[in-house]
């Protein structure tokens, strides 16, 4: 086992974790983080995306050790103050959201984009959220709400 | 003249959108109860084999292993039409990927490493793959007891002592005379392979058998009434002692209709004597669950030299997998809407629902539908260009239309909505017959435009029922157990109520999980019916709500229930507003000034069921089996890379006539996802198998689904408004629809791009590479 200190949504967690473990079992199973989803376990479809260090990792191919002295920010970190952040807002007025199951992993991503690149074309977005796979909407309403948030406020 | 409508009609947001945005949504897989197990199974690496023995020892134990399940101790058949399949394998394996045995333990790492210690000795049987050969009465049964299985009996037909688990017939005029007299004829053969649904929730479970011997299920489905009575049926347990919760669902489009994990984990619950949870991988979801059916079609075709369908045969041979207790209702949908829109005085239909060696099928979006329609309306564009008509021509010549009926011998009325003008809008969007722009060096550019129709595939007594309670506050709270899986039926559920009632939308509540302890019945969210069905009975208990309030109101007003007018919230006698009486005042009652008081909690109901269904005749198909049907069509232009085979849509136009659209963002979202998934089907998906049946492509590595780099660069919708009588506000159901023609659509256009036949599914690259390289070597 080992211990591990890492902050999740701007709380700092200390932790007792198996080396096998990963960022996402940490997340799901033991900081009942659920808002990350569990996909396929192989990195191919995106629903457990999160910010490390700002940027969007697979989090059921991180290692729960390897977060250690990190930030980690999920979903459940997206609401600032109990409002909904810009592109919350944005994923509801566009229509972008059905079953929702990909939902989280894709507000990550996409919120990942908008930190390193505020003002994305749409293929920047495409680009960013080509790995987070959704069954149900087509992309077309996501890419829009990505749009209408890009060079909004960041809200947080 | 109706009321102007305040919410019906209106893109109001979904009721569901802050707890998906947040992820506060609960999906089953987010589930835990306490004392929960894990459960992972073994599953078989031989298509064909009997099991010739199975040693748990090692496995049982196991610290933290508290059960081990075989198909020895589990002599249960299930299923929702046919009960063909097994909770797990018993004697023989019927397909690679088949679970054999299960564990339920303290962790699912010990439930797998449990699954790891397991030894199966197999000896491997011969395999029949392909439903052709299945067919031949030498062929190795994939059933022996098919006779003795339970089946819902004048409906469906297996045939004993063979792999026919179904055979539906239609059979209208004379074929064989108007084809021979037809100027012109047709005959060709078309395949679909087997495709996942790939919901990005997979299949999820937690059972909990109780002492005494009831159950309790959270489960991620789009049944729960359906679970409940198949598991009541399964296991003898009275409906009422199995409780089904379905909180949210991650996506279905009909995997998660029937039966999936439930009877797995209820059986290692009672085992083991603690809650159990169970939840697919992802390659489980490929390669244990079911996918949709693959399809063999022949299509015969017979023509006037002046454009008229003369005639119109088809055998459609499905693949139906291992088991086939929902596939056999799809080669019976597939059979009485198997010739396409048009008017066929002349028609002959045999489906066939046939048993292999694979992995098994289900209900999947439109199931069968855009199946056979790939054979059939690539068959009509090739006909037409046999006869050098344009094909929009000559499918306008042939299209349903009032005074026609179809092959079943049902009427087609203006009721029905207007396929004619559903083809014309979707031509006009892409300026057809006008060539396509020029492309650039390298590529070339096509148009194809394909027909759709759909009616809802279910039994001629399916129900459906709503309640309507009222708060202390005067709000609304709506109760129904079909499942909203993402496709937006709440939210148009509480518009339909607050338009009924009367009442702000912001007052209207649908409570989001389904509860058979609480909510009131619901056949199964499939097949494009739960707007419709369940916007009926909600408007039904919504006037019961009204009914109730007027009652009470009309006493404490001292005047006529007739005279009462509902608006906003309040009730008042007609053209005497300062009399008004707001519901939170009837909502549990009134009470006088005095104290006296009348009435008592409001609560309404309604229901609907199908009317006017019946049975087809098993000897010619003929009778009524749609409740309503939608029609609609597409039009796709694209352009092929004619050095690499890649294929890039640059537009596709969906027209569907919806009757009423009740919600247009929830309708352009609908279209917008299934077209992109028809064109998943279109292009990339199909299962792929090696010469033992063992599925090749059970991960998203390997089977690729559309990512956000496949947006076609422009998509289109139109919907049509022709009212659907009875329908909730003249509404159709349109969910499955936008999927259903996309491939025939484009393969359509290929043709037209490149001048070459495509018959087969998947439209991959390397297969529309291989073509014009083999037509150019011909040239």
């Amino acid at each position: 086992m080992h211990t591990i200190r890492l902050t999740v949504n701007d709380r700092l967690e200390i932790v007792e974790v198996p080396a096998g473990m990963t960022l996402l079992e940490l997340l799901r199973d033991r900081l009942y983080l659920t808002g990350t989803k569990r996909g396929c376990e192989i990195g191919e479809c995106g629903a457990c995306t999160v910010l490390l260090d700002q940027k969007p990792v697979l989090s059921c191919l991180v290692l729960a050790v390897e977060a250690d002295g990190r930030d980690v920010r999920t979903i459940e970190g997206e609401i600032q103050d109990h409002r909904l952040s810009t592109l919350q807002r944005a994923f509801i007025d566009a229509g972008a959201i059905q079953c929702g199951f990909c939902t989280p992993g894709m507000i990550m991503a996409a919120r990942g984009l908008l930190l390193r690149n505020p003002n994305p074309s749409d293929e920047e977005i495409l680009e960013a959220i080509a790995g987070n796979l959704c069954r149900c909407t087509g992309y077309e309403a996501i890419l829009a709400a990505i749009r209408a948030a890009a060079g909004g406020d960041r809200d947080a | 003249m109706p009321d102007l409508l305040r919410y019906v009609g209106q893109p109001v947001a979904r009721d569901d959108a802050v707890a998906k945005v947040t992820g506060t949504a609960q999906y089953t897989h987010d589930l835990a109860v306490p004392g929960m197990l894990h459960a992972a199974v073994v599953t078989s690496p031989h298509a064909s084999a009997r099991i010739v023995r199975i040693d748990t020892a090692a496995a049982e134990a196991l610290p933290g292993v508290r059960t081990v399940l075989t198909g020895d101790g589990l002599c249960y058949q299930l299923g929702l039409y046919m009960q063909d399949k097994c909770i797990l394998a018993r004697e023989t394996v019927r397909y690679q990927g088949e679970a054999v045995v299960a564990v339920a333990a303290d962790t699912l790492d010990i439930a797998n490493e449990a699954c790891r210690r397991i030894e199966v000795e197999y000896e491997p049987l011969e395999g029949v793959f392909d439903p052709r050969e299945a067919m031949r009465d030498s062929a190795p049964l994939v059933h022996p007891n098919l006779h003795t299985y339970a089946h819902m009996e004048g409906v469906f037909f297996p045939k004993k002592d063979s792999n026919i688990a179904h055979h539906q017939k239609v059979r209208k005029g004379s074929f064989d005379q108007a084809f021979a007299d037809a100027d012109v004829t047709l005959s060709a053969s078309f395949y679909n392979p087997p495709v996942q649904h790939a919901p990005m929730e997979t299949h999820a479970t937690i059972a909990h058998a109780l002492p005494g011997g009831s159950a309790e299920i959270w489960t991620s489905s789009q049944s729960p009434y359906t679970v409940r009575h198949l598991m009541s049926v399964a296991f003898d347990i009275p409906h009422a002692d199995i409780r089904v919760h379905v909180p949210y669902v991650g996506g279905g489009f009909g995997g998660k209709a029937g039966l999936g994990l439930e009877p797995l984990a209820y059986v290692l619950s009672r085992a083991a004597k603690r809650p159990v949870k169970a939840v697919a991988t992802r390659e489980q979801e490929f390669n244990t669950l079911p996918s949709r059916q693959g399809l063999h079609s022949t299509i015969q075709i017979g023509a006037s030299a002046a454009g008229d369908i003369l005639a119109f045969k088809a055998t459609y041979i499905w693949d139906a997998g291992a088991y086939a207790d929902y596939g056999v209702n799809i080669g019976r949908a597939a059979a009485y809407a198997g010739a396409g829109p048009y008017a066929i005085d002349h028609c002959w239909i045999d489906s066939y629902v046939v048993y292999t060696h694979k992995v098994f099928g289900t209900a999947y979006r439109g199931f069968g539908h855009l199946e056979v329609l790939w054979g059939v309306e690539r068959a009509i564009d090739m006909l037409a260009r046999k006869l050098e008509i344009d094909p929009v021509a000559f499918r306008r010549r042939n299209l349903l239309k009032p005074g026609d009926t179809t092959i079943t011998g049902e009427p087609f009325t203006p009721g029905h909505g207007s396929p004619a003008t559903c083809l014309n809008a979707v031509a006009d969007a892409i300026d057809w017959p006008a060539p396509c722009l020029p492309a650039p060096a390298g590529k070339v550019r096509g148009k194809g435009i394909a027909m759709l129709h759909k009616a809802p595939a279910m039994p001629t007594y399916t129900s459906c029922s709503a309640v309507i309670k009222l708060d202390e506050d005067g709000a609304a709270d709506v109760l129904v157990s079909g499942v909203d899986y993402g496709q937006g039926t709440y939210t148009v559920l509480k518009q339909i109520a607050a338009e009924e009632l009367k009442l702000d939308i912001d007052k209207v509540h649908v409570a989001w999980e389904c509860d058979t302890a609480f909510t009131p019945y619901d056949w199964q969210t499939v097949a494009s019916r739960f707007a419709y069905m369940g916007g009926n009975a909600v408007i039904e208990a919504a006037a019961d709500c009204l009914q109730q309030i007027r009652h009470v109101a009309a006493q404490a007003l001292d005047v006529s229930p007739d005279e009462l007018v509902c608006e906003a919230g309040t009730v008042h006698p007609r053209g005497r507003s300062e009399r008004s009486i707001e519901y939170k005042d009837l909502a549990l009652g009134y009470s006088f000034p005095n104290g006296n008081s009348i009435g008592g909690p409001v609560i309404g109901h309604g229901r609907y069921i199908a009317t006017g269904l019946t049975h087809l005749d098993p000897a010619t198909g003929q009778g009524l089996p749609a409740q309503y049907w939608t029609y609609g069509a597409h039009a796709v232009e694209v352009e092929v890379d004619i050095e690499t085979g890649e294929i890039e849509i640059l537009s596709i136009v969906t027209s569907l006539d919806a009757g009423k659209v009740l919600n247009p963002k929830l309708a352009v979202g609908q279209v917008v996802g299934g077209v992109i998934q028809g064109v998943g089907s279109a292009l990339w998906e199909g299962f792929r198998f090696d010469p033992d049946g063992r599925l090749l492509n059970p991960s998203f590595v390997d089977y690729k689904i559309p990512t956000a780099k496949d947006l076609p660069r422009e998509t289109k919708q139109i919907f049509l408004e022709n009212p659907q009588p009875g329908g909730p506000y003249g509404a159709r159901g349109i969910a499955e629809h936008p999927m259903i023609s996309v491939p025939s659509a484009i393969g359509n256009a290929l043709h037209a791009a490149l001048g070459i036949e495509f018959r087969e599914l998947p439209l991959t690259y390397e297969r529309i590479l291989l073509a014009i390289r083999e037509e150019r070597a011909d040239a």
